[in-house]
């Protein structure tokens, strides 16, 4: 199915809709914990992200002019690679598939026995994959420092400028005026002292 | 501030709700589907509900800007800790086995533990980001 749009709230909106029907492919493949996260970030945060971040850009994409045909010849190389590779790729569900023959069958007849821990998934993640995971949380962290750190930086230097703009405009503003009328009175305490 | 009182209704009945099933991803990702990861997006989005709702100030009232850097920060080190404390009881970096002694309570004790920092940084950066772009529009409008 292809949707094609220059609306951005709509395309947020689609792409929010998409993550929910994944996440209702990933139930079908009995793929809880996938569709429980697919659902939470990408139907519902990434979402609720996408429509915040709208507030920087215009509403409507940018009708582009230029058809690159190189750009379009690299595209449509890349993408016959991939379904080349997807050719080679066992068939869903293959139990003799390699990724289900390494480590795998370990981990499915340790968890409950040896860890006491039925969920296989959690284990996988937390435990067996403990260091992993580690990074992960790590990646997430330095990512949102990171969007912080810029955005932050963003809106500090626009009220820097709009201050500067009223400023120089002398607004009516009461902050502008605040030290002006504080000057005067701590002028005229400081003469009273001195007299 | 939303001024519509089916919105404010709604999001007053639902909040506490959400943070409880949150709550409940977080600590019964042992034995069902969940985890830090989902535990943290679920309780977030009460967080961002109660923000859309109430106003961002309303929301940063709960939870300061400040608080919530820490929050980021204590998470990852919540989990960098347990990968020292077992190293500090003789065993590997982060194996839970060695928390305890024994395999059942160790295992149980360090995920537990592991999964909450995992929920807090991911709780408190998806908070961030939210209030980043969100409070840009606000200091915009100002």
């Amino acid at each position: 199915m292809v949707v094609r749009t220059g609306r951005l709230y709509a395309v947020i909106v689609m792409s929010g809709a998409y993550s929910l029907t994944s996440a209702a492919i990933f139930v079908n493949l009995d793929a809880v914990d996938v569709a429980f996260t697919e659902a939470a970030v990408g139907a519902g945060i990434s979402t609720v992200l996408f429509l915040a971040a709208m507030a920087y850009i215009p509403a409507d994409e940018k009708p582009s002019q230029n058809r690159n045909f190189l750009a379009g010849v690299i595209c449509f190389g890349a993408g016959a690679l991939l379904l080349l590779a997807v050719m080679d790729l066992p068939s869903l569900g293959d139990a003799m598939a390699p990724v289900h023959q390494h480590v795998a069958p370990r981990y499915l007849a340790e968890s409950g026995s040896a860890l006491h821990i039925p969920n296989v998934v959690t284990t996988v993640l937390a435990s067996y994959r403990g260091f992993d995971t580690l990074g992960e949380t790590i990646v997430v962290f330095t990512a949102g420092l990171g969007v912080l750190m810029l955005l932050a930086g963003a809106t500090r230097t626009k009220r820097v400028k709009a201050d500067n703009r009223t400023m120089a405009a002398k607004t009516a503003r009461p902050k502008a005026n605040k030290p002006k009328t504080a000057e005067p009175k701590s002028a005229t305490k400081i003469a009273r002292t001195k007299a | 501030m939303n001024q519509n009182p089916v919105f404010r209704v709604v999001a007053k009945i639902l909040f506490a709700p959400i943070i409880m099933f949150g709550l409940y991803v977080q600590f019964h990702g042992d034995f069902g589907p969940g985890g830090g990861f989902q535990a943290g997006v679920i309780i977030a989005a009460a967080f961002i509900l109660h923000a859309l709702v109430f106003g961002l100030q309303a929301g940063r009232q709960i939870i300061s800007a400040r608080v919530n850097l820490w929050m980021m920060v204590l998470g990852v080190a919540i989990y960098g800790a347990v990968g020292i404390v077992s190293m500090a009881k003789g065993g590997l970096f982060l194996d839970y086995t060695a928390l305890t002694g024994s395999v059942g309570s160790g295992q149980h004790i360090g995920i537990l533990v592991v999964e909450f920092g995992v929920g807090l940084t991911v709780t408190s950066v998806m908070l961030a980001l939210f209030h980043a772009f969100a409070g840009f529009v606000e200091d915009r409008d100002k």
